[in-house]
């Protein structure tokens, strides 16, 4: 154990340098051939396939693990994308356990689905390692199309658009494509820059230009992207973090867990990147136990996640909880942030108040507690920041908090579509719900232009 | 034991192993396809090693499988050097597909009966030891050499040797597989794969008028117990076991010889006689069967696991029998009215005994056919649709 695991504060180095390459690996490593044969002869192919309705961008899956079975994995691969040209990596982050994996007949039978996503992976990385596209362009329309925002709902739609033949331009805020794949997955998720890689993958179909730094409300407005091109496409996700509304939270050592999983994202070296000895994270989702996680990973000798509610209402899946536990995060239920125990302006611990439903609300028993933290990490949900919206100087009707959408992912303004995080959506923030409405939204679009999909 | 203590006189330039795998997902052995030369070990080598092997197991029954040229001199010089070895008795290689067949022994003489009439013949003239003559089922009917070889004189049969195959095809080369320097030849194939024909040939020559009563020791993917079992229900009075040896090593015999002792134990079976031939009567010529039987496939709903295998199976390919889908939940069940109790529901579903196919009792009513249930077997050769009944009524 590297010394540097008991130094106090939030200090970088915490471990000896092999044991970052090991932490940080795959988290379920792929199959290979063999393993890949023996997962896929254990589809029963339904009829009608649970699976298959469960996932929310439709792929065949009893068709793609019958194309494993058969030894034709690049096969596989294009039943995916025909669907998802996100599906290597939705493979890697899908929660599968609650989609097409919960609804497995095997995990109803036996309590042991098959294991859809890594047959997913092992398909999808068939293909890509050998370069396989699958798609040409139709022929040129003319249209020119603008996507904002290069995440898995930009890119899905961007690519669905230049198959049709039209011309896309896409617009990101950050320096790489790839949204929340590239910036908000755990390191451990995706590995070896795949995030990029896919991207590069989706755009050379051609006929995508992804412009960099380029951010709506400040480089770009709707509306001139409205005049200047023939539709455009929304896909900002929510820039937005929810504010923890505890006292103190201006303390040194309080950070957004999204910025977090960022910054580790895009670090080029882990030993250089400091987390604090007892780290609290607040948030009962994905994020917190990314964060958590991640923690734990980069050397902290105490983690824990502390959400106000019970276990039964987190939305990080069963398999999530199970594996921050695996890795030592301790999670603790139906506690909420009072204050940040503020030691000189930085974080020395957390207060925070036992909950209690009463009459089905949240409330505060009034019984505190403190916990121990240099650092505390808010993942208590991201909020969609309209701000850009109204600098273009055009209402676009928003619900919820966020852009409304029509069932094709027409916003109120003409000419004008959204889709993924930054619409209201009745499936759940997913990386493959993403890519669905981006997809869907694509199809819209090309309609409308083209006069029933002929150009 | 097929090739324990075997020994094989005939003589050949090399041995070569060309054996090739039928394969399933997790890589288990579904079938064997060999194109071996059988010994390129000399006679007297082979007869020394037999003689030590009975010495030193003489309680155990040792068989000699032989294959020499088709003609009585051959044998005749033959027989003699076996019997010296201490051998209990000799099995005539008639089954052999491939190496001998072409130089007028193996499976070539196998397929003639008057030729296996003609050998065994000779052999019981020329041995005190019991002949045991190995039948190929590379032939159409298998009761003519069966029925050729008792006429011969033969103390029993052994069937099946292996069946003609090629097991697969080089889709880079287009070679066939087994592959010998980019060609290819029909080989012998063996395994839990041929089990079906082998008991279907052994259950024809148990229930055939004229072999009924001659011994048979069976052979053909026996595996486990439960195989060896089925094959001696058909009439088989002992099995051989090759495949499932070269595939496991012999300790898979240890699992046949515990299991069959416990099945026999928990049914009651005294001995082997209260098995053997058990299933034979009950092997019948289609035009017997009871068309009076009426059975409708029964889906456990509690065991169902809604995958929906035999939904589609039904639907594509049979009588549209099963639901999808009722009061607009994914529910499988068995529609009366259009099932005809043909069992492929049963046979894809992954779940056993989730689906079961249920008789109808006589006087209850076939709602497929709206008709009551006769009491009466009835069979093909008085039905009404029979054209030969008709004939014979008119």
């Amino acid at each position: 154990m590297a010394e540097g695991q008991f130094k106090q504060g939030i200090a970088a180095g915490r471990l000896a340098p092999p044991e970052y390459a090991d932490n940080f690996s795959d988290l379920h490593p792929p199959f290979d051939r063999h393993e890949a044969l023996v997962e896929a002869d254990r589809c029963y192919f339904c009829y009608d396939a649970p699976c298959m309705q469960a996932c929310p961008t439709s792929i065949d899956i009893p068709m793609f693990i019958r194309q494993i079975s058969t030894g034709n994995p690049v096969g596989a691969a294009k039943t995916i994308f025909d669907q998802n040209i996100l599906g290597g990596m939705c493979a890697r982050v899908c929660p599968t356990e609650t989609l097409c994996e919960e609804v497995c007949v095997r995990e109803v039978a036996e309590g042991k689905p098959v294991q859809i996503g890594r047959l997913q992976r092992y398909a999808t990385d068939t293909a890509m390692a050998q370069h396989k596209q699958f798609y040409e362009r139709a022929a040129p329309t003319g249209k020119r199309i603008a996507v904002v925002g290069a995440g898995p709902a930009g890119l899905a739609c961007a690519h669905r658009l230049a198959v049709n033949g039209h011309e896309v331009t896409v617009y990101e805020a950050k320096p790489k494509a790839g949204g929340l794949n590239e910036y908000g997955i755990a390191a451990y998720k995706s590995v070896d820059g795949f995030a990029q890689a896919e991207v590069d993958y989706i755009t050379a179909i051609g006929g995508i230009d992804v412009q960099h730094d380029k951010a709506l409300g400040r480089d770009i407005s709707v509306a001139e992207l409205a005049s200047s091109h023939d539709a455009v496409f929304l896909g900002m996700g929510l820039s937005g973090v929810n504010a923890l509304r505890a006292e103190g939270e201006d303390a040194e050592g309080v950070q957004d867990a999204v910025d977090f999983i960022a910054e580790l994202r895009q670090a080029g070296d882990l030993a250089q990147l400091p987390v604090g000895r007892r780290v609290v994270v607040i948030g009962g989702g994905m994020t917190a136990i990314d964060a958590a996680i991640q923690s734990k990973l980069l050397g902290a000798e105490e983690v824990t996640i502390c959400y106000r509610r019970g276990k039964e209402h987190m939305n990080a899946s069963e398999f999530e909880q199970d594996l921050a536990a695996s890795k030592g995060v301790t999670i603790r239920h139906w506690l909420q942030p009072k204050s940040v125990i503020d030691a000189g302006g930085r974080v020395a611990g957390i207060e925070l108040e036992y909950t209690t439903l009463r009459d089905g609300k949240l409330v505060g028993t009034g019984e505190t507690m403190l916990i121990d933290a240099d650092q505390v990490f808010k993942a208590i949900g991201q909020s969609f920041d309209a701000s850009p919206l109204n600098g273009s100087g055009n209402s676009i009707a928003m619900e919820g908090g966020r852009i409304k959408v029509d069932a094709e992912g027409r916003t109120s303004m003409a000419k004008v579509w959204a889709g993924g995080d930054c619409v209201v959506d009745a499936r759940e923030d997913l990386t493959v719900a993403a890519v669905a409405a981006g997809r869907d939204a694509a199809e819209s679009i090309h309609r409308a232009l083209t006069s029933n999909g002929r150009a | 034991m097929e090739d324990a203590g075997r020994g094989r006189p005939a003589r050949r330039q090399r041995q070569r192993a060309a054996l090739r795998r039928d394969l399933g997902a997790d890589r288990r052995l579904l079938g064997l396809n060999n194109i071996e030369l059988i010994t390129d070990r000399d006679l007297q080598t082979n007869l020394r090693e037999i003689k030590q092997v009975k010495r030193d197991w003489p309680d155990r029954a040792l068989i000699v499988s032989i294959m020499v040229p088709c003609v009585e001199e051959a044998w005749k010089a033959i027989l003699p050097l076996v019997e010296d070895t201490g051998a209990d008795g000799i099995e005539l290689n008639f089954g052999c597909p491939h190496g001998m067949s072409e130089r007028g022994m193996g499976s070539a003489v196998g397929q003639v009966p008057e030729y296996i009439e003609m050998v065994v013949r000779w052999c019981k003239q020329n041995t005190r030891m019991p002949v045991i003559t190995k039948l190929t089922p590379n032939i159409t009917d298998i009761r003519k050499p069966a029925r050729a070889a008792l006429t011969g004189g033969t103390d029993a049969v052994s069937l099946i040797n292996t069946i003609n195959s090629i097991t697969g095809v080089d889709l880079d080369s287009f070679a066939p597989q087994p592959t010998i320097d980019g060609k290819g030849s029909h080989g012998g194939y063996c395994g839990p794969a041929v089990k079906p024909i082998a008991m279907n040939m052994v259950a024809e020559i148990a229930r055939d008028s004229e072999t009924r009563g001659l011994p048979i020791s069976g052979i053909g993917g026996i595996t486990t117990w439960r195989d060896a079992a089925e094959f001696m229900a058909l009439g088989a009075g002992n099995v051989q076991v090759c495949t499932a040896a070269m595939t496991y090593g012999f300790k898979i015999v240890e699992e046949m010889i515990e299991g069959l002792k416990n099945w026999m134990d928990e049914k009651g079976h005294a001995d082997l006689d209260a098995i053997v031939g058990r299933a034979t009567p009950n092997v019948t010529d289609w035009q017997y069967l009871n068309l009076n039987y009426v059975a409708k496939a029964r889906i456990d709903q509690d065991a169902c696991i809604k995958c929906g295998r035999c939904h589609i199976a039904c639907e594509d390919t049979s009588h549209q029998a099963i639901t999808s889908m009722v009061d607009g939940a994914r529910h499988f069940e068995v529609i009366e009215e259009e099932c005809v109790g043909c069992n492929l529901c049963v046979n894809v579903c992954p779940v056993e005994g989730c689906i079961t196919l249920e008789p109808l009792a006589a006087g209850s009513l076939d709602k497929r056919t709206g008709k009551v249930v006769e009491p009466v077997y009835a069979n093909w050769t008085t039905h009404p649709n029979n054209p030969m009944a008709r004939q014979a009524a008119e």
